[in-house]
């Protein structure tokens, strides 16, 4: 049987300061991929033009794609090094709830995406849901 | 489709997206939980963890959610496909209900209600943004 290594949980500014890592890093990510896949158009309709490869060409010659993909990676390995010194029931719920929130503003803001109250009102309540689901 | 209504096609994308993503970051969790603490001073234990078997099924998972994801995303809004697919934390503490047998508190189920409500409410709404057709670019011609 494997026994996990005894670990000291950070302070509370060294965990804020993890998640903060994650959820910045996965906003930018996120904004910068949605803007890619925007500027190309639906996949389904490109793959059914031009095959799986036309579409996995189209995906990548764009460089907006790439700079998102970036950032993805950076939340990844935030996120790794986050799950080795927080336990997941903290992290999961903290990094998915506020990624929710930055994202709403952020699609907002760069992405100009109709944010109604409809998609704020649902942002908020997956926000509290996760958070509840996961604490 | 004016009101950007989606195909049942569309449905089990979103479905893809919500199933992956919670199953691929259990995976992760588990891995990364039973290594040693990792030090920022020696970051190449990081990429070691990748290779270890839980943290490649998480990554296998998380290529497929992005796979989808990123389908997604090409016809529909951020704002959309981001809580619609948070519906997949619903399904994973269901299944650890009725499949594992595990007890769910009563602040769980209230957080698979209101994420429920939250991803009901986007599902009624359009998926996409509106935007006026690009003009074409044409010349000016006065009309005298």
């Amino acid at each position: 049987m494997t026994v996990p290594f005894f670990q000291v949980q950070p302070g509370v500014w060294t965990a804020t300061a993890m998640i903060a890592a994650i959820v910045l890093s996965s906003t930018a990510g996120e904004v910068l991929t949605a803007a890619a896949m925007k500027s190309l158009g639906d996949l389904d309709k490109i793959r059914a033009h031009s095959g799986v490869k036309g579409a996995i060409r189209a995906v990548l010659t764009c460089p907006l794609f790439f700079a998102g993909v970036f950032f993805l990676a950076l939340a990844f390995f935030a996120l790794l090094f986050a799950l080795n010194h927080l336990n997941l029931s903290l992290v999961a719920p903290a990094s998915a709830s506020l990624t929710l929130v930055t994202n709403a503003i952020a699609g907002k803001i760069f992405l100009k995406e109709n944010v109604d109250r409809r998609r704020w009102a649902a942002a908020a309540f997956v926000c509290v849901g996760v958070y509840l689901l996961a604490h | 489709m004016s009101k950007h209504t989606l195909t049942p096609r569309q449905y089990l994308i979103l479905g893809l997206v919500a199933v992956c993503a919670p199953l691929g970051d259990t995976c992760l969790s588990r891995g990364m939980t039973h290594m040693p603490a990792i030090s920022l001073v020696a970051p190449g234990a990081l990429i070691a963890a990748v290779f270890t078997p839980w943290i490649s099924i998480g990554i296998a998972l998380l290529i497929g959610f992005f796979a989808s994801y990123l389908t997604a995303l090409s016809w529909a809004d951020l704002t959309f496909v981001l809580p619609a697919t948070a519906f997949g934390n619903v399904i994973v503490a269901l299944l650890s209900r009725f499949w594992l047998h595990e007890q769910i508190s009563l602040a769980r189920w209230a957080g698979i209600l209101l994420i429920t409500v939250g991803v009901g409410f986007i599902a009624q709404g359009p998926s996409l943004t509106e935007r006026p057709a690009p003009q074409p670019e044409t010349e000016e011609v006065e009309t005298r």
